[in-house]
């Protein structure tokens, strides 16, 4: 559930960033989104977010690639037309495999690789063209950004954020 | 301090004393009769039924040339001949057993010292920050490196002089002078120089290995940086010896015994080999010590790293393992592929299980980053890993000496227990004489605080 009133902190130091994260956590806010101009470590584990399962679908997607190389390559080369091509074994796949191995393993590293990122793109919701949900363009330089989800608890909410060091607070009305 | 316990070093000693029995029966067993092997060829060829003929004759091309040249007429003195060179040959095989044997795993043990000497000098060159609290691991696994490599080269010596050419044919002067390729190749191997190349390697190695320790112990004590200056230096520099000699000595340790062979990749191939194994000692003896109580400061964050390098490393075998066969396989020119052939024909189940060992297993094992970071998941990954490298060596050194004769059985079972045991006594040895954390070593802070 989305609130419809939420607050934006601004902090100007991933640090402060960083210990403000934890006392929101500690004091039971519900943080919606955190807004960095670069990867700060360790706010994911912060912000309890649960790991991310991309490298698994990666593996997957690496064994569809190396499917994909086996069945062509049995298909093309063994059944379709055993040729033989400068006196290669053409009887069986095993008995050709050698020849088969540099493609076979492209084409896992090129599936495992692209899928991974298509995936990624999808579950991140990018694409070109796609309009940016950047609440303030300072986030992109060197501002962080905290948007906490206010239920009726503007107050304390602000006292908290105060008190944690954000340099500016705003409450903002997403209802539209 | 760490203190060798009387267990561990009982056990080591045990393991010596078995293995020295094994061994020595080995080479009693080994001796064979001309009449003796007759014997034992015919009464295999009875259990085979008449399927061995052909596979006598098709392990022989050599043997049916010669026999070919001299046809019509002398037909039957022929056949009389290649009976008798059959015999002999097989008679040899049979006697280079126990040698190759203790080579292999004499040569196992030592790559292992001299595997983790170039990981150690590498950590230190490029000033790595999670592995000083692993540096006397590190050293005292070198400390095998020495003895280790002294015993090597003995036992390729002695197989040429007190043995009757049980390793090298090239050691052998009858051979040479039938044989164009070697005399060919006689300016670089002959023993003199084989001698003299291989006290140059283990006099360098050993020289870094010694002035790295010296410069290691000193740092715990100094009041400023240049014992880690110095070291850097050794390291960089020993880094590029050791990249030329590890080359040449796998040529004239390993690739020698099959002097009519080459391939330009070897070197690399069995430096990954020694990387891998050397690497995965170092997790087990850190696994362990650290179950003793003895390195508190190693965490799960090191294992990780440690784990991923034995992944990485065993990836990076499998490529060269597979880039050479692939090219031989490939343009299959007779001069080069008879090393695969022989090895297809005679050692299937060594040659393609060492793959499911070296790649396929500790591929999917050490994966997943939650796994590496689990002690016994890494041991079980670490022994296989070790097993596999013993079984590339035993296949690199075997088809050349024993061929079809091979087997895993005491006298290789008891020199891998010889080993063992001299190696664990060793480098439990030299563990002792040092703290086990470095003091004062510039990256010791940023070490004790790795994590990943």
């Amino acid at each position: 559930m989305e609130a419809s009133k939420v607050i934006h902190a601004i902090y100007t130091d991933d640090d402060i960033l960083m210990s403000a994260v934890k006392k929101v956590k500690a004091e039971r806010h519900h943080i919606e989104e955190i807004y960095t101009p670069f990867p700060v470590h360790g706010l994911d584990k912060a912000m309890g977010l649960a790991p991310t399962r991309i490298a698994i679908t990666s593996f997957m997607y690496g064994l569809v690639g190396l499917t994909v190389a086996i069945v062509m390559m049995n298909y093309i080369m063994i059944d379709d037309w055993p040729q033989n091509i400068g006196g290669k074994p053409s009887f069986s796949y095993l008995e050709n495999m050698p020849a088969f191995v540099p493609i076979m393993f492209e084409l896992t590293v090129f599936f495992a690789a692209h899928l991974m990122v298509i995936t990624f793109y999808l579950r991140s919701k990018m694409w070109p063209f796609k309009k940016a949900e950047n609440p303030d363009p300072r986030t992109t330089d060197d501002h962080f950004l905290m948007e906490v989800a206010v239920h009726g608890n503007e107050k304390d909410l602000t006292d908290l954020l105060k008190k944690t060091g954000a340099v500016e607070i705003n409450l903002i009305d997403k209802a539209h | 301090m760490y203190t060798f316990s009387n267990k561990l070093k009982t056990f080591s000693i045990i393991l010596m004393v078995l293995g020295l029995l094994g061994v020595g029966y080995g080479f009693m067993t080994s001796h064979k009769s001309f009449e003796e092997v007759e014997h034992l060829l015919a009464t295999e060829e009875a259990h085979h039924g008449g399927g061995h003929a052909e596979e006598a004759a098709h392990s022989e091309p050599s043997q049916d040339a010669h026999a070919a040249h001299d046809d019509h007429g002398q037909e039957l003195h022929a056949e009389g001949n290649a009976h008798q060179e059959h015999v002999e040959h097989v008679q040899h095989q049979i006697a280079n057993r126990p040698w190759a044997a203790i080579y292999v795993a004499a040569f196992f043990f030592m790559m292992i010292a001299l595997g983790v000497l170039a990981f150690y000098a590498i950590q230190i060159a490029s000033q790595a920050g999670w592995s000083p609290v692993l540096f006397r691991v590190m050293e005292a696994i070198t400390a095998y490196l020495l003895p280790g490599a002294l015993i090597v080269l003995v036992i390729a010596v002695a197989s040429g002089t007190i043995g009757h050419y049980n390793l090298f044919i090239w050691m052998d002067p009858d051979v040479v002078a039938h044989d164009k390729l070697i005399q060919g190749k006689a300016g670089w191997l002959n023993l003199t120089g084989f001698v003299i190349r291989a006290l140059i390697f283990i006099g360098g190695w050993s020289f870094y290995r010694y002035i790295s320790r010296k410069y290691s112990i000193a740092q715990d004590t100094a009041e400023d940086n240049s014992n880690f200056k110095k070291a850097f230096r050794w390291s960089a520099g020993f880094l590029v010896f050791f990249i030329y000699t590890e080359s040449m000595m796998s040529w004239d340790w390993i690739m020698s015994v099959d002097p009519h062979w080459f391939s330009t990749l070897f070197g690399w191939y069995v430096f990954a080999s020694m990387f891998v194994s050397g690497i995965t000692v170092i997790a087990l003896m850190s696994i362990y010590l650290k179950s003793r109580g003895y390195l508190e400061f190693v965490n799960e964050n090191h294992l990780h790293d440690v784990a991923k390098f034995m992944f990485a490393m065993s990836i990076f075998w499998t490529y060269l393992w597979f880039s050479q066969f692939m090219l031989i396989w490939y343009s299959n020119i007779p001069e080069e592929v008879t090393y695969f052939v022989s090895r297809f024909n005679d050692y299937k189940l060594p040659f393609l299980g060492m793959v499911v060992l070296n790649f396929v297993f500790p591929i999917l094992m050490l994966m997943n980053a939650d796994y590496k970071r689990i002690p016994w998941f890494v041991v079980l990954t670490g022994l296989v890993i070790l097993l596999g490298h013993y079984i590339d060596i035993f296949n690199m050194i075997m088809p050349a000496t024993v061929g079809d004769r091979w087997f895993i059985g005491i006298p290789e079972i008891s020199s891998i227990l010889l080993f063992a045991g001299l190696f664990i006594f060793v480098v439990f040895t030299a563990l002792t004489k040092a703290p086990l954390l470095v003091k004062r070593y510039p990256f010791k802070k940023e070490s004790e605080e790795f994590h990943y």
